[in-house]
C-alpha cells in the first residue's frame, strides 16, 4: 500500500495530546500498620507511587498524663512519666525530679547525680539501639534488628541490676536516688547502692557496645542499598528543623550542633569530655549516622563517669511528706529523642498544681507534613522511621 | 514388574502418574526450602529457629504450619471481586507446576522434553505474575492494589533481562531444548557459567526480582504495604502463595542450573552413573543457589520501586544485550 506524502508528514507530526486522566487516591496508613511505631495515623494523598502530601493524625494514645499528675503526689508521678517515652524510661524521670528539687532548693549529693548520669546515658544507648534495630527493618533488612537488640539487652540487664526495672525503673527519689533493697537508712555514709561488680561489668558492656557499633556501621553504612535508600532522602535543612522545633539527634543531623547536655546543668555533664556529632545534609542517612555516633559518645561519658563516681550519701535530707514550695520552674533535658521539658507549677501542696510536659517526639513529628511532600511511598516509611519517635512520647 | 511397565506405557496412566508426581513435588520442595529458610535465617540472626515441632530440630514445623493454614477461616473481603480473588492463588501455583515439566532431572528423567523447552519455561513463568496482579486487583484493598501494580511493573522490567540472559546459553548450545542444552555442556566439557558468567549473574538477579524476594520484594514490602497483594488472603489460599514462592525458588534455580551450571552433569561420571545420580546432582546444585537466595534475603534491605526500574532498564538490559552480541560474534568467529 502506498502512503502519500501528506499522510506521512501528518503521522510523523502527530503527538499524543490526550492527558491521561488520573484520580488521586487517599491512602490511610495506620493507626494499625507495621511501621508507624504504634498508633500514628497518616492520611496520604497518593497517585500511584507518588505522594503529594501527608496529614498525620495523632491522639490515639493520649493517656492524659498532664492531668493525671495533678491528682498525684510527687513521688507517685515518677511511675507515670516513666511511660512517656518507654524505650528510654529512665531518662524521663530525671528532668521532672530535678524540677521538683529546684523548687525545694535541695542540694543533691554528688554520688546520686553521677548515678543518675550513668543511667541516663545507658537509657540513651538503649534507645538508640532500638532505632538501630528498627530502622533497617523498615527499609527491609531484618537481620540488624537481632544484632542491635542483643546489645540493648545487655544494657537493660545492667539497668535492671541497679534499679530493679528494665523499662520503667522508677528509681529516682526527690533529693537523690533509691538505695538498694535492704540497704538501711538512706542517709548512711556509704550505703549499698550499686550492685557488686557494677563498674567492671559496665566497662565490659561499653567495650561490647563499641564493638556492636562498629559491626552495625559495617552492616548498614557499608550497604549500597541502604545508602541509596537514605542518602538525599528526607532532607531537612537547618532553618526548617529549627522552625519546626526539632530537637535531639534530628536537629543535629541537620547540622545544628545544639545539645542541652552542654548548655543546661541538670546533671554534671560539664565534668566530662564528649563531642556533639552533627550531620551535614540533614537526610535520613545523617539522622542514622548521628545516632550511631551518639552511642559512641555515650560510651565515652559512661566510662569517664564510672571512673569518677564519688563516695557519699545517696540522698539529701528530705522531710517524710514531700511538699514543694509554691513557685514555677521549667527544666529541660537532652533525652534520647530530643528535648524533654517539664514546666512545673506548684501551689505548695503535695502534688503539682500543673505539669506541662514538653516531649521531643511531638515536636519532631510536626515536621512530617513538610518532609513528606512530593516523595515516593517507600520514602514515607524511610523518612518517618528516621525521625525515631515513640507514640507514647507524642500523645502522652 | 512387567505389569507395571505395561501399565505406564499407557499414555493416560503415564500422564496421571506424572501429574501426581509434580503435584507431590510442590509441597515437598516448598516444605524443604521453607524449613531451610527458617533454620538458616535463625542461624544468621543468633536464634534457634523452629525447635519443638516433631521432636528434633523442629523438623515438622512446616507440616504443623500447613495444618494450621488449613484450619483457618477462608476470609474473603466483602467488596472483593470474588471469582478473581478465589482463583488468583491457583494461577500462581499453576505457573509453578507447569515449570516442573521441562526440568531435566537426569538424562531421561524429564516430564516432557520440549524442543522449545527454555522458551516454554520463560513464557509459563510469567503466569504467576498474572495471578499476583489478579490478587492485588480483586482484594478491594489499596495496599493490595499497589502491591499488585508493583508486581506488574516488576514483571515487565525483569522479564526482559531474564529472557535476554538466557539467549547466550541458547546460542552456545544451538538448541532450546533443556536436555539439549545440558548435553551440549557435557559435549563441550565445561558448564556454560565459565563463558556465560554475565548471563548467569543477570539471570539470578532477574530471577530474584521475579520471585519478589528481598532485595526486590516491593510487591509485598511488609513495612510499607503491610503485606502487599497478600494482605487480604488467609488460610489455604495464603498457603498457595507461600508454597508457590518456595517452589518457584526451586524451579528458577533449576533452570539456572540447567542453563549455566551443567544441570544433572558432573565431570568424570559415566553415562550410567549420571542416570542414577543425576537427580541428586541437580538438586544439590539447586540448593546451592537456593541457599544464596536465602542468604540475600536475610542480608539485604529492599530497593525502592524506581531504583529497581533503573537497575533493570539502565544496567541489566544493556548488559544482557552486550553479552548476546559478544557471544554471537564469538560463536561465528571461532
Amino acid at each position: 500500500m502506498a502512503i502519500d506524502q501528506d499522510t506521512l508528514r501528518h503521522m510523523s507530526e502527530a503527538s499524543v495530546s490526550v492527558e491521561l486522566e488520573t484520580q488521586d487516591m487517599t491512602l490511610n496508613i495506620g493507626p494499625q500498620h507495621p511501621s508507624t511505631h504504634g498508633v500514628l495515623r497518616l492520611v496520604a494523598t497518593v497517585d500511584g507511587e507518588r505522594v503529594f502530601g501527608v496529614r498525620p493524625v495523632i491522639g490515639y494514645m493520649h493517656r492524659g498524663y498532664e492531668k493525671l499528675s495533678e491528682v498525684r503526689t510527687y513521688p507517685q508521678i515518677t511511675a507515670l512519666i516513666n511511660r512517656i517515652d518507654w524505650v528510654s524510661g529512665y531518662a524521663n524521670e530525671v528532668p521532672f525530679i530535678v524540677a521538683a528539687e529546684r523548687l525545694m532548693e535541695l542540694e543533691v549529693p554528688e554520688r546520686a547525680q553521677f548515678i543518675r548520669l550513668i543511667l541516663t546515658e545507658m537509657a540513651r544507648i538503649s534507645s538508640h539501639m532500638v532505632f538501630m534495630a528498627s530502622y533497617p527493618l523498615e527499609l527491609g533488612a531484618a537481620t540488624p534488628l537481632f544484632f542491635a537488640l542483643r546489645e540493648r539487652e545487655r544494657l537493660l540487664d545492667l539497668l535492671e541490676g541497679v534499679t530493679g526495672g528494665r523499662f520503667h525503673p522508677n528509681f529516682n527519689r526527690i533529693g537523690g536516688v533509691k538505695p538498694n533493697a535492704g540497704a538501711g537508712p538512706t542517709q548512711k555514709k556509704t550505703p549499698q547502692d550499686l550492685p557488686a561488680g557494677f563498674f567492671e561489668e559496665t566497662r565490659e558492656a561499653m567495650e561490647r557496645i563499641r564493638h556492636a557499633a562498629d559491626q552495625l556501621e559495617d552492616l548498614i553504612a557499608g550497604n549500597e542499598i541502604i545508602r541509596a535508600r537514605t542518602k538525599g532522602i528526607g532532607v531537612i535543612p537547618p532553618e526548617v528543623a529549627v522552625a519546626y522545633g526539632l530537637s535531639g539527634p534530628n536537629l543535629r543531623a541537620s547540622g545544628v550542633g545544639f545539645d542541652l547536655r552542654k548548655t543546661e546543668n541538670y546533671l554534671p555533664y560539664h565534668l566530662f569530655d564528649f563531642d556533639i556529632p552533627t550531620g551535614e545534609n540533614g537526610d535520613c542517612y545523617d539522622r542514622w549516622w548521628v545516632r550511631l555516633q551518639e552511642i559512641r559518645q555515650s560510651c565515652r561519658i559512661i566510662e569517664q563517669a564510672i571512673d569518677g563516681v564519688p563516695e557519699g550519701p545517696l540522698q539529701a535530707k528530705v522531710p517524710k511528706v514531700i511538699k514543694v514550695p509554691a513557685g514555677e520552674v521549667y527544666v529541660r533535658a537532652e533525652n534520647p529523642k530530643g528535648e524533654m521539658g517539664y514546666y512545673l507549677v506548684s501551689d505548695g501542696g503535695q502534688g503539682p498544681y500543673r505539669l506541662k510536659i514538653r516531649s521531643a517526639s511531638f515536636s519532631n513529628i510536626s515536621v512530617l507534613p513538610w518532609a513528606l511532600e512530593n516523595v515516593l511511598v517507600p520514602d514515607i516509611i524511610a523518612i518517618m522511621g528516621s525521625l525515631d519517635f515513640v507514640l507514647g512520647d507524642v500523645d502522652r | 514388574m512387567d505389569v507395571i511397565v505395561d501399565l505406564f506405557s499407557n499414555f493416560w496412566v503415564a500422564l496421571l502418574g506424572k501429574i501426581l508426581l509434580v503435584a507431590l513435588m510442590i509441597p515437598l520442595v516448598g516444605m524443604v526450602i521453607g524449613f531451610a529458610e527458617m533454620k538458616l535465617s535463625a542461624k544468621m540472626q543468633n536464634r534457634v529457629g523452629p525447635y519443638f515441632a516433631g521432636g528434633r530440630w523442629g523438623w515438622a514445623q512446616l507440616i504443623a504450619d500447613g495444618v494450621k493454614f488449613f484450619q483457618k477461616e477462608d476470609l474473603i473481603p466483602a467488596d472483593a471481586d470474588r471469582p478473581v480473588f478465589k482463583t488468583a492463588p491457583i494461577w500462581v501455583l499453576v505457573g509453578t507446576v507447569a515449570l516442573f515439566v521441562v526440568i531435566p532431572f537426569g538424562p531421561d528423567l524429564i516430564f516432557r522434553d520440549l524442543s522449545v523447552g527454555i522458551f516454554y519455561a520463560l513464557a509459563i513463568s510469567s503466569i504467576s505474575t498474572i495471578g499476583v496482579l489478579m490478587a492485588g486487583w480483586s482484594s478491594a484493598n489499596k495496599y493490595s492494589l499497589m502491591g499488585g501494580l508493583r508486581a506488574a511493573g516488576q514483571l515487565i522490567a525483569y522479564e526482559l533481562p531474564l529472557v535476554l540472559a538466557v539467549v547466550g546459553s541458547v546460542i552456545l548450545a544451538g538448541t532450546m531444548s533443556m536436555t539439549g542444552i545440558v548435553e551440549a555442556q557435557i559435549e563441550a566439557g565445561y558448564p556454560y557459567i565459565v563463558v556465560q558468567f554475565v548471563g548467569f549473574g543477570i539471570f539470578m538477579v532477574a530471577a530474584l526480582a521475579e520471585l519478589t524476594r528481598i532485595p526486590f520484594d516491593m510487591p509485598i514490602a511488609e513495612s510499607e504495604l503491610v503485606m502487599g497483594y497478600l494482605t487480604e488472603y488467609s488460610g489455604f489460599r495464603f498457603l498457595f502463595f507461600f508454597l508457590a514462592e518456595f517452589a518457584n525458588m526451586f524451579t528458577l534455580s533449576a533452570i539456572a542450573v540447567t542453563l549455566f551450571l551443567g544441570g544433572y552433569w558432573l565431570p568424570g561420571l559415566s553415562e550410567t552413573q549420571l542416570a542414577y545420580l543425576g537427580p541428586i546432582i541437580l538438586i544439590a546444585k539447586v540448593f546451592v543457589l537456593v541457599f544464596a537466595m536465602i542468604w540475600f534475603r536475610w542480608t539485604f534491605p529492599r530497593f525502592r520501586e524506581d531504583q529497581l526500574q533503573t537497575l533493570a532498564w539502565k544496567w541489566l538490559i544493556p548488559l544482557a544485550l552486550a553479552n548476546i552480541l559478544v557471544t554471537a560474534t564469538l560463536k561465528v568467529v571461532l
